[in-house]
């Protein structure tokens, strides 16, 4: 597929003698919402640092926005976009010192941040918090800055690792508002989380056992290919074994 | 008591598995030891000397030569014009230069004075003050007995002085820095690493679990101080060894006196430690505190280095409430003149008293719940 | 009701500083419950637990935790109960087995005294016992730090979103763990962000910005949700999503799964005139189907009744 975003052929990581990640073969489209599921040390954070061009594999090949994961990483860290539970803002700045920082860093000139940031805040709906400290805001509202903020410099794909732990049912809904949104506009989204109902809401999934993609295509066909009702049903018998 | 071994126990492995924790606190005791014993000297040895005889008589090669004869100076250079002395300097190449002006030996028979100019380099002023005074102290000591012999009597009849260093004769930086050292490693394995370690109790979220589990914060803290208490002890033996050992730093007085001391002080610091782990919160802000609130005036303030009497006021009067001070005085009384516990009683008292302060506050501090 | 009151709470408020933690919680929960607190982050469980704990002071109301006065009498709690923080709180330079011993040895008693009550937990930990525990996967580290917590044998368990951040299978496990620990007669509160758990659960409470938004069993809770609920299919599910919210009798429509839970404003819908609506927009193989609504359904409706969104 010459216009994946992300294609791997055979993308392995020793540990030693231990093999984190097996001969992953895996291609994403343009505007695809991918669902990357494992239980805790399956592989998956192994996967997204490669991709991320944070570590280098141990053998196979890997394009991600169509620069290689072995030469060209500088360029990766350019065209990607990276949220987490744990790395994402600063608590002791504001929204608008964030935005400020973070488009400094993606090399975004000046008068640039500032429209874009001003876009952003009122997208958001947080003009009104733009100068209060990150700190003393919901745990929603920051997961949603962080999103569009990691999307400040215009990537092609973004990575999200658990993006909407710890916040109530309708505040994470939400949240996948506008990852449709944004995906609906050609972006695509690499997710990973523990809620299988949120496995539901991507085009397609994978899910991980031990270093091994054990599942790989749509919510629909995988449940009806191995007779489960539904993911969470599929997830537990796959990682149990 | 089984709770209290596994509590000490514990702490020990804490310790012990996080290597570079261990290795700076049986390292360090040693490391400073040597580098302030070896490397951090007052005495002055091989000076650089450079010599600019502008009369070269007699009188000045004499001089020249019962200079470098006292093995404090080495002759670098000869200079011919004064013009060069500047590059001289400039070049890093002398620490002193002496200059002689042209007809030195006669004019100092003719009118009895000789004008001799001394040259140092200022930027390290303590070194060019040593200097200055020792190279004058040789050339005096020249000038009087050449007079003598010429004239017969000694031309300045005045006031001689005559100096004696008691208890450090031969005026050995490490007497100096010995005790200091002391106070300065008992202070930071003793307050620095029990608040580091009660506060990252604090961070981890063990001490909420330790206080669910029904233990009362003296059985906590106890338990947390003892094997504190034993590594500073450890610390203390190790460097009252080398310096015994390495550099022949006497104990003049007491042994035991000194260690009883010793533990007293320990007991100030754990107290102080405990004291800024129960008004902190986390791991680096009790750092942080410990460091610049603790080490920098026990290095600064205490007499370890600069003298307390030739502080201004203001700091004087602040230099009393560093615990430091007080041991540091009661350890230089003990090891280097030999002082029994009559002596030091009152420095005692001091640090009896504060530690008490400490405790009752850090008790008060200490909540059973979180805040 | 037979059986005792293991926590009763009476108008419990809590403030720091000027953010409102607690609002006027009561509760009470009997000997023997697995009770579960589910609420997002922020929500007043960790707050709540603390007071429990009597590691925090309550600013109005009282709490009483088997029979004693968290402000009075907290040491008599704190003899007779396990608690497991929200993070992982043991020794990570220690290995499994050190920290079980240390905790036992520090409560006065020995793992081979209660060993009984642990062996299930413990037993998988067995193979590992001399890892460090900071090395342990999440699951593992969830079952060393449940053991820790029932090292002396309490007689109530608090446990602070034991299974935030664990993945699907080690959450299955851990709760069957609690199920035995029930039926061993151990009183249990659990607090977690995840609705499917709820239902494993006797009775849960919804907590939303440190008020109560129901309690009940979760058979009972669902009948709080009084509105025809509908689920909704179409493979073109974003679409399907926008269109429904353009709807104008639309109340309320959100993703669940593979489908959309849609309510209407109107006390009956006609499923015809949906599915007409739908297709004239565009979507094809649109399903509709009249469900029973689920525990999160509740929940949601009862965030969006009790005006608790001000921080979505």
């Amino acid at each position: 597929m010459p216009d994946a975003v992300i294609d791997t052929l055979n993308l392995t990581k020793m540990f030693g003698t231990f093999t984190a990640v097996d001969t992953l073969t895996l291609s994403l489209e343009k505007g695809e919402i991918f669902g990357f599921l494992g239980a805790n040390g399956a592989g998956k954070t192994t996967v997204i640092k490669m991709l991320t061009g944070l570590l280098a594999p141990t053998s196979g090949s890997a394009s991600v926005a169509g620069f290689d994961v072995f030469k060209a990483t500088e360029s990766i860290k350019q065209n990607i976009g990276y949220m987490s539970q744990r790395f994402s803002l600063y608590e002791d700045l504001t929204p608008r010192e964030n935005i400020r920082f973070w488009g400094g860093i993606y090399g975004l000139e000046k008068t640039i941040i500032k429209e874009k940031g001003l876009d952003l805040l009122n997208a958001l709906d947080l003009l009104d918090v733009a100068d209060t400290r990150l700190s003393s805001l919901p745990l929603g509202w920051k997961q949603k800055l962080a999103f569009s903020v990691a999307l400040l410099h215009e990537p092609k794909i973004i990575f999200l690792d658990e993006p909407t732990g710890g916040v109530d049912p309708v505040t994470r809904r939400r949240f996948w508002d506008m990852i449709y949104e944004k995906a609906d506009k050609g972006l695509t989204v690499f997710v990973t989380t523990h809620y299988m109902d949120e496995a539901e809401y991507c085009d397609r999934i994978s899910i991980m056992v031990e270093g091994r993609m054990a599942a790989l295509g749509t919510p629909a066909a995988l449940k009806s290919e191995f007779g489960a009702k539904s993911i969470d049903d599929l997830f537990i018998r796959l990682a149990r074994r | 008591m089984s709770r209290f071994r596994a509590f000490v126990l514990k702490e020990f492995y804490h310790i012990f598995r996080d290597r570079r924790t261990a290795a700076i606190l049986f390292g360090m005791p040693v490391l400073q030891l040597l580098l302030f014993g070896y490397a951090i000297r007052n005495e002055i040895n091989e000076v650089k000397l450079g010599i600019c005889d502008l009369s070269h008589d007699t009188v000045t090669r004499k001089l020249t030569t019962k200079l470098l004869s006292t093995g404090t100076f080495i002759a670098i250079d000869n200079l011919h014009n004064p013009e060069e002395i500047n590059q001289t300097f400039a070049s890093g190449l002398v620490d002193e230069v002496i200059v002689f002006e042209p007809a030195f030996a006669s004019r100092l028979q003719r009118v009895g004075v000789g004008h001799v100019q001394v040259i140092t380099d200022g930027s390290d002023p303590n070194v060019s003050r040593i200097i200055t005074g020792y190279t004058l102290s040789v050339i005096q000591d020249y000038l009087r007995e050449y007079l003598k012999e010429k004239s017969g009597d000694t031309p300045h009849a005045g006031v001689i002085s005559v100096t004696v260093m008691m208890f450090n004769p031969a005026l050995k930086s490490v007497y100096l820095f010995v005790p200091g050292l002391m106070a300065l490693i008992l202070m930071l394995v003793s307050a620095l690493m029990t608040s580091i370690s009660i506060t990252r109790e604090k961070e981890n979220g063990t001490m909420e679990v330790l206080l669910v589990f029904s233990l009362k914060p003296a059985q906590i803290i106890i338990g947390k101080v003892v094997p504190y208490v034993l590594l500073a002890f450890i610390n203390l033996i190790t460097i009252l060894a080398l310096a015994f050992f390495v550099f022949g730093v006497p104990c003049r007085g007491s042994v035991v006196l000194l260690l009883l001391e010793s533990l007293l002080f320990i007991g100030t610091a754990l107290s102080l430690g405990i004291f800024i782990s129960t008004i902190t919160a986390s791991q680096q802000a009790a750092m942080m505190i410990s460091l610049a609130g603790l080490l920098l005036p026990t290095i600064l303030l205490s007499g370890f280095i600069f003298p307390v009497a030739s502080m201004p006021l203001p700091l004087q009067v602040i230099s009393n409430i560093i615990p430091a001070k007080w041991y540091l005085i009661i350890v230089r009384a003990i090891m280097l003149k030999g002082a029994s516990f009559s002596y030091v009683w009152k420095e005692t008292m001091v640090l009896v008293v504060m530690t008490a302060i400490l405790v009752t506050a850090s008790i008060i501090k200490f909540s059973e719940r979180l805040q | 009701m037979t059986s005792k009151t293991a926590v009763r709470v009476t108008g419990l408020t809590k403030h720091f500083g000027s953010v409102e933690a607690l609002r006027e919680i009561n509760l009470a929960i009997h000997e023997g419950e697995l009770f579960g607190f589910i609420g997002a982050d922020g929500a007043g469980k960790t707050t709540l637990f603390r007071i429990l704990c009597a590691l925090l002071l309550p600013d109005k109301g009282n709490a009483e935790v088997l029979g004693f006065d968290t402000v009075t009498a907290f040491r008599e709690i704190r003899k007779r109960i396990g608690y497991m923080p929200g993070r992982f709180s043991l020794y990570q330079d220690l290995s499994v087995e050190e920290n079980l011993r240390f905790f036992a040895t520090v409560f006065g008693t020995t793992i081979k005294a209660n060993y009984e009550l642990i062996k299930d937990i413990y037993s998988q930990l067995e193979p590992f016992r001399n890892r460090m525990a900071g090395k342990l996967s999440g699951g593992m580290k969830q079952k060393l730090a449940l053991s820790c917590a029932l090292v002396h044998r309490p007689e109530l368990l608090l446990l602070d979103e034991p299974t935030t951040g664990v993945d699907a299978v080690s959450r299955r496990e851990f709760w069957q763990m609690l199920g035995k620990l029930q039926k061993k007669g151990i009183t249990i509160l659990v607090s977690t962000p995840y609705m499917d758990e709820a239902a494993l659960c006797d009775r849960i409470a919804f907590l939303q910005n440190g008020a109560t938004l129901g309690i009940d069993t979760p058979k009972g809770i669902v009948s709080l949700f009084t509105r025809p609920l509908y689920a909704v299919r179409s493979l073109q599910k974003h679409i399907l999503i926008n269109t429904l919210r353009q709807y104008e009798h639309a109340a309320s429509v959100y993703a669940f799964g593979s489908c959309v839970h849609y309510t209407d404003k109107r006390p009956s819908l006609d499923q015809g005139e949906l599915q007409a609506y739908l297709t004239s927009c565009g979507l094809n193989g649109v399903q509709i189907e009249h469900i029973e609504p689920s525990i999160e359904d509740t929940f949601i409706a009862l965030l969006e009744e009790k005006g608790g969104l001000k921080n979505a």
